[in-house]
């Protein structure tokens, strides 16, 4: 791992000046990622708020080779890249160590991204595929996905005299492709960076393909202030909502072991996404929620091997 | 433009060089222009009735014959997304598929060629669903023609070994860089082995030459966005740019099939005309048909009726005016389909090719007619009532129908 100083020499690939909204967590885990590739990288990104306020043209932020392709095909049009690279490498026609990086939001990855997704991870291309993971469709104004956690309150899901936000469990994406016994494999969130940039830094070095499902908070959609996104990524660390771990060559690893968890009340109620679950009469779905939470970490300490 | 110059299969010259005579199945000879075309990428799914060109390919590619990074995706989707990426990333790239493959592609379609990515692909032309069918008719092809693609159509599997090797020099053309589709028909053109000659492998890697691209992803010293967000103070002239590449692709098409006949004896064109000149009525047709129609204007020839046949190669560009110049002599033409476009006037061809003639100052009746759909056969006796009734319009003894009209339907 690299220390602070040496990254902080490091050139950002994401330029400032994009048009993302203040606070959002999609950036800050684009940069981190990057932060870890440390040589030559092409990025790639599905459609959605990172690639539409990052390349308006006549104008990009992006100061490494990037290509847009599609919604659903960010891994598949990654792997394409990489797969000219190892061609023209065979053939001589490059020289240069590249490596190669997809970005999606959990609308790309989780749901319309699955497929493709697998298909890449499956073939082993050598390619690191991110998600930057806000738990909506954001850039079209705030929609459910299969990411979207339970209870929370979206344009589709929204809260009413007879629903409480979305009804259903999100998926749990990370064991999904931590099923394709690719070679890495791992959860992080944007707060933790020292752990998030390692993590990259491992997903880069290995041979063959990585996940990364980045946990990256969108004030807009969360109903928080732009200034408390790392704070509320922190805390969904701490609360168990969204554990960090990793998955190295089979190796299941939890990397922050609480002595204990905070209360998930700690995480749902800053959000103006969550109030409904606080008006009286709901108390059972936060019961609801803290048992789900509970299970689901109990799994996961199991998992790695933690008592 | 010279007549001359858009005249397909004109008589064949002495080629410069050696031809290998052979006896394969069209898909086969298509993988075989594949593997002299030796491409950095191919990106492909199978799907009937294509499966065996990328089966053939892989045989090459297990036996070293290719040095190709072949990517077995798991979705036409993710087929032409991955050819989409390997492009821009400044590799030779081609794929093939086949009717619901084309269709489930069809988002990529506009996006590789308003990328200006010149992907060849294979669509081995099979009817859409519904119902499923596996069979020939052009409604695949015909649902991705307004995709910003070069499209042209081979009869045999001659002209679909030709056309493949032939599109390359098209697509990566610095005036078109654009995508290019090749079809010829499902199952009769794929899967019936033919005898037809090829080049040696050199004289292949010789015509085609290195792909150099201008811009490429992996100019990674020279970074560059791909795909960008654009409003609408951009997009609309992005989209004419690409209308103006497409329409030139024309001339790059007649250019290079040019050479290529110097070099092979076997010259192409837009479009080839077969005993048009001194016809009074004719039949445009695409694809394997043509062959069954020629037959049936040898016969009706002899018999001193004055028919004769445009076969179309090149569908996108649409050579309107060259169309238009070719049939304006005419009484009475047949425009022969084997797509429907549901709702509109008539099938595709025929609505292009009557459009073409409306501004010219003689013109003929034009009819259409649509044939064949889901594989259902076409035979001469099928085409001699196009006749008949071609001879009654220019007779003048019945007026051509505004209606499409169904040949070899039951009911």
């Amino acid at each position: 791992m690299a220390t602070i100083k040496e990254l902080s020499k490091r050139e950002d690939l994401l330029s400032g000046g994009h048009r993302l909204c203040a606070g959002c967590g999609a950036s800050i885990a684009v940069r981190q990622v990057l932060l870890g590739a440390n040589a030559p990288v092409v990025a790639g990104s599905a459609t959605g708020c990172l690639e539409v306020s990052t390349t308006a043209f006549p104008f990009t932020a992006w100061k490494t080779p990037f290509i847009h392709n599609a919604f659903e095909n960010a891994a598949a049009t990654i792997s394409g890249v990489e797969a000219a690279y190892q061609a023209l490498k065979r053939k001589g026609k490059i020289d240069k160590d590249v490596k190669f990086v997809a970005f999606g939001g959990d609308g790309g990855t989780y749901d319309i991204g699955l497929q493709s997704l697998s298909g890449a991870m499956e073939r082993g291309h050598d390619m690191v595929y991110v998600c930057y993971d806000n738990e909506a469709y954001m850039n079209t104004g705030i929609q459910r996905s299969g990411a979207t956690p339970f209870g929370a309150a979206t344009t589709t899901s929204p809260a009413g005299k007879v629903r409480a936000g979305k009804p259903q469990q999100r998926k749990d994406l990370t064991q999904v492709i931590a099923a394709h016994n690719i070679p890495y494999v791992a959860q992080a969130s944007v707060s933790h960076w020292k752990d998030l940039i390692e993590k990259a830094e491992k997903a880069f070095a290995v041979e063959g393909p990585a996940f990364l499902n980045v946990l990256a908070p969108c004030p807009r959609g969360w109903r928080i202030k732009s200034d408390e996104t790392i704070e509320i990524a922190k805390i969904a660390v701490q609360t168990g909502f969204w554990p960090l771990y990793e998955v190295e060559d089979g190796e299941w690893k939890l990397n922050f072991k609480p002595k204990e968890l905070k209360p998930i009340v700690d995480f749902l109620k800053p959000q103006g996404r969550f109030a409904h679950l606080f008006k009286p009469g709901n108390e059972h779905l936060l019961e609801e929620y803290q048992e789900q939470v509970n299970k689901n970490w109990a799994q996961l300490k199991k998992r790695c091997g933690v008592e | 433009m010279a007549k001359a110059a858009t005249k397909l299969n004109a008589p064949a010259k002495k080629p410069k060089v050696k031809a290998i005579t052979v006896a394969m199945t069209g898909n086969a000879g298509c993988a075989l222009a594949m593997k002299q075309i030796n491409p950095d990428v191919v990106a492909a799914y199978p799907i009937t009735p294509q499966t065996t060109i990328v089966e053939e390919f892989a045989t090459y590619v297990a036996n070293g014959a290719v040095d190709t990074e072949y990517v077995n995706v798991e979705s036409e989707h993710s087929a032409m997304s991955a050819c989409i990426g390997a492009s821009a990333a400044g590799a030779r790239v081609m794929t093939t598929t086949s009717s619901q493959g084309l269709a489930l592609m069809w988002e990529e379609l506009s996006i590789a060629s308003a990328m200006r990515l010149p992907i060849v692909m294979h669509n081995v032309n099979r009817a859409l669903s519904g119902p499923i069918n596996i069979h020939c008719d052009h409604s695949d092809s015909m649902g991705a023609r307004d995709m910003g693609w070069v499209q042209m159509f081979g009869e045999t599997a001659q002209e679909a070994y030709d056309n493949t090797i032939i599109a390359i020099r098209v697509a990566e053309h610095e005036k078109v860089l654009l995508p290019v589709m090749i079809m010829h028909d499902g199952f009769i053109t794929s899967h019936a082995i033919d005898r037809f000659d090829v080049l040696e492998d050199d004289v292949v890697k010789k015509f085609v030459g290195e792909y150099e691209p201008k811009q490429a992803l992996l100019n990674i010293d020279d970074p560059k966005t791909f795909g960008p967000f654009a409003m609408p103070a951009y997009y609309f002239e992005q989209r004419r740019q690409l209308r103006e590449a497409l329409d030139g692709a024309k001339d790059i098409v007649l250019k290079v099939s040019k050479e290529y006949g110097k070099l092979t004896g076997r010259s192409y064109g837009l479009f080839e005309e077969y005993r048009l000149d001194d016809a009074h009525i004719a039949i445009v047709v695409m694809g394997s048909t043509a062959g069954t129609a020629k037959y049936v204007v040898d016969q009706a020839r002899a018999k001193g009726i004055k028919v004769g046949l445009l076969k179309l190669r090149l569908f996108r560009p649409f050579p309107a005016a060259e169309i238009a110049e070719a049939l304006s002599h005419l009484k009475a033409v047949a425009v022969m389909d084997r797509a429907d476009s549901i709702g509109a006037l008539g099938g595709p061809v025929y609505m292009e090719v009557k459009a073409a003639l409306y501004n010219s100052k003689k013109r003929p009746h034009v009819q259409g007619y649509v044939y064949g759909l889901g594989g259902r056969d076409t035979g001469p006796d099928q085409i001699e009532t196009v006749i008949d009734d071609l001879k009654k319009i220019a007779r003048g003894t019945e007026a051509p129908r505004e209606q499409v009209t169904f040949l070899g339907v039951k009911g």
